[in-house]
């Protein structure tokens, strides 16, 4: 049996993950297409740049006003007759979604996708509540039966080949062998159909919660969401708090940035607006509609501009698809619910740095992810704030006595001369150890630019 | 113009050619040249590491030395925007932040103060050979360097400037990160040379030592006859 992921052992899943050649050729293929495809519906976009600046302060403004916004929010939604519900952390928001179902003596549930789910751990906690939770997004479902993790937070199963799909799909479900994506499609499909009719509750996240109107927004592609939210009786909405927009009329902005990051399409197949409106029990469509907002940490964030930015995220995966770290270890080797240079920063601000203050350091700090980002996050700029603190609570004596050395030597040129000087004679001194590793090493030049320039004048 | 050079630690100790290059170049479009001789590091190292007082320290000592200086050039896009990310470091109000506040506003990194601040293309330069231009990092996302050493590539005789679909791509090097993570540096810098070998060039050349350290040291291990070189080693050479 393998050791469940951790954070804190980045380096050796990272490794794991680099001798895995299955895994690079799956990472490389799609994470390639998915950046390509996000490239030419960004430049085909002209107001681009601007639509980000405008989703950046709109993101900005709603969090500056947060609470106003949220009791805005649920305001609306229970005047529509959704029942709303607040949880602290990601236990009481499972103790919330357990007592709903138990109430209602519910006990098959379905899920459509959601990372704030994975976030709190709910299908651990529904299971040992005796509720059976059935994923029903392709990737989430594939993921569920494997008894993995997802490993990207809008493609769960990036990490797979369609042939380890077919195996998959053939030890647990007895079909027969094929590597016909269709013919695995709709084995999918027959599954789920079942699981859709049969279940008494199903469990949704939310991509936009609009503060004016009490209305949810749920996007997606494979119409499972729309499903989950619209066949068992009972549907349950999870939100971050961050999700909460000001204005109906904001989406108008959002709806163009997230699909042409996320997937590089224009528009998502599926687009569900639900504003309340709980069915009568003999009409179809859920009589029960509840929305739980989870805090989970988020608010600790919201204290200082440079921490609040990573809540303008809208989850759309952009910045994972082009982290060079990402591309090459995937996202099981952070072992953490949300990967990529965006887990890198809000999982040590949810979870505190303890257990997670290898991320933060797992970056070239190329800047690629903010770039990409469509809410102007400042991706590295947050990666650097974190390492700095890490270091100021716990970095390792050795560490502190060697930054400590290096800036005593680099503040004054005898003795930086000094130092050089011992290096260029003494080449073991230099801490490049791991460098040669898979490089050569040129070492110090013979002569230094600054002997140079006092021979020469 | 008087222009003071700020070479960094990385080029005055490992790979002065590129400095004495950027003297040679400089001093051709017409500058006086002087090398401020308290100078080391700007303390990126230590900023990037999460080194924060170190940091400070570091670059303190950096503002007082150039602090009377005109203009400030730098041979590497990562130290000019490390210069640009110095007023962060101090306090709001303090001297210092007004001091790194006026410096970073007088720092140019090389390429980008020949074509915008000069307003030179040609230096005459003739290299004979196949290259391709690596963007490195910060030079491209933080200072928004793209076309301008391209353009003064294109002028230079003999030179054959060759399209690489790879150039934009990050190396691995981060400073660091590539002594800290080994295997995921040089997985990120293989893929991206993945292509070369096949396009038939000479050189791949960048504005910034720390990139080509890691492309040569990765190049050389792979005995490839490939080469790396500072855009003022073939702006200079003729
Ligand atoms: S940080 Fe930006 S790019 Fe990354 S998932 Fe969030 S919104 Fe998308």
């Amino acid at each position: 049996m393998k050791a469940p992921l951790s954070p804190e052992r980045f380096e050796s899943q990272a490794a794991e993950a680099l001798n895995d050649t299955q895994l690079q050729d799956a990472l490389q293929k799609a994470t390639g297409l998915f950046a390509e495809k996000r490239g030419a519906a960004v430049d085909a976009c002209e107001e681009w740049d601007s639509l980000r600046e405008h989703a950046r302060l709109i993101k900005e403004h709603t969090l500056l006003h947060l609470d106003e916004y949220l009791e805005n929010f649920a305001a609306q939604a229970e005047a529509s007759g959704v029942q709303v519900h607040w949880a602290r952390d990601g236990e009481e928001a499972c103790r919330v979604i357990e007592d709903i179902a138990r109430n209602a003596n519910a006990t098959r549930l379905v899920k459509s996708k959601s990372m704030t789910t994975e976030e709190i751990h709910l299908n651990k906690a529904l299971q040992v509540a005796e509720i059976d939770p059935v994923e029903t997004d392709l990737g989430e479902w594939i993921i569920q039966l494997a008894g993995e993790t997802p490993s990207h937070i809008i493609a769960p199963a990036i990490h797979k080949s369609k042939e380890q799909i077919a195996d998959l799909f053939v030890e647990k479900l007895a079909i027969e062998p094929t590597t016909e994506v269709e013919e695995l499609a709709a084995t999918a499909r027959k599954s789920l159909r079942r699981h859709f009719a049969e279940a008494d509750l199903g469990v949704s996240g939310v991509n936009f919660a609009v503060a004016e109107t009490g209305s949810i927004l749920i996007l997606e592609n494979e119409g499972n969401a729309r499903m989950t939210t619209t066949l068992p009786k009972i549907h349950i909405a999870l939100m971050g708090v961050e999700k909460v927009i000001p204005r109906f009329a904001d989406l108008a902005v959002f709806l163009r940035l997230l699909p042409r990051s996320g997937t590089g399409q224009k528009i998502t197949t599926y687009q569900s607006i639900l504003t309340g409106n709980p069915r009568p029990s003999d009409e179809e469509g859920p009589n029960q509609i509840h929305v739980v907002i989870l805090d989970n940490g988020r608010t600790g964030m919201l204290a200082k501009a440079v921490t609040r930015q990573a809540l303008n995220c809208i989850r759309c995966g952009a910045c994972l698809n082009v982290c060079p770290v990402y591309q090459q270890v995937g996202g099981h080797a952070y072992g953490s619910v949300y990967p990529g240079p965006i887990g890198a920063v809000i999982t040590p601000q949810l979870t505190g740095i303890e257990k997670t203050s290898r991320l933060p350091f797992a970056s070239s700090l190329c800047g690629a992810c903010r770039d990409a980002c469509p809410v102007g996050i400042d991706i590295p700029e947050l990666l650097l704030h974190l390492r700095a603190e890490i270091i100021s609570r716990q970095s390792r004596l050795s560490a502190r006595i060697a930054f400590r050395m290096w800036a005593w030597a680099m503040v004054k040129p005898w003795r930086y001369s000094l130092s050089t000087n011992l290096a260029r004679a003494f080449p073991f001194l230099l801490p490049v150890g791991r460098w040669k590793v898979n490089r050569s090493f040129p070492g110090l030049a013979p002569n230094s630019f600054r002997k140079w320039w006092k021979d020469s004048s | 113009m008087r222009v003071s050079l700020f070479v960094s630690c990385l080029v005055d100790q490992v790979r002065p050619e590129a400095g004495i290059s950027a003297v040679k170049v400089l001093k051709q479009a017409g500058c006086d040249v002087s090398f401020p001789q308290g100078q080391t590091c700007c303390g990126q190292p230590a900023f990037n590491s999460g080194h924060l007082p170190e940091a400070c320290r570091v670059a303190s000592s950096f503002l007082e030395v150039f602090a009377d200086a005109e203009v400030i050039v730098v041979p590497s896009g990562s130290c000019a925007a490390m210069i640009s990310h110095m007023p962060s470091l101090f306090a709001e109000g303090s001297r210092e932040k007004e001091l790194a506040e006026a410096i970073a506003r007088k720092t140019h990194e090389f390429s980008s103060f020949l074509v915008n601040n000069l307003g030179v293309q040609n230096l005459g330069a003739r290299f004979a050979g196949r290259v391709v231009w690596h963007d490195a990092c910060h030079a491209l996302r933080d200072l928004h360097i793209k076309s301008g050493p391209r353009r003064l590539l294109a002028e230079v005789e003999d030179l054959e400037l060759v399209n690489w679909s790879a150039s934009d791509a990050c190396c691995g090097f981060g400073g660091t990160f590539a002594v800290k993570h080994p295997d995921i540096s040089v997985a990120i810098l293989d893929s991206k040379l993945k292509e070369l070998e096949t396009l038939g060039v000479d050189a791949v050349a960048s504005g910034d030592a720390g990139c080509l350290m890691q492309i040569e040291g990765r190049l050389d291990r792979q005995r490839s006859s490939i080469q790396g070189l500072h855009l003022a080693e073939i702006l200079a050479s003729r």
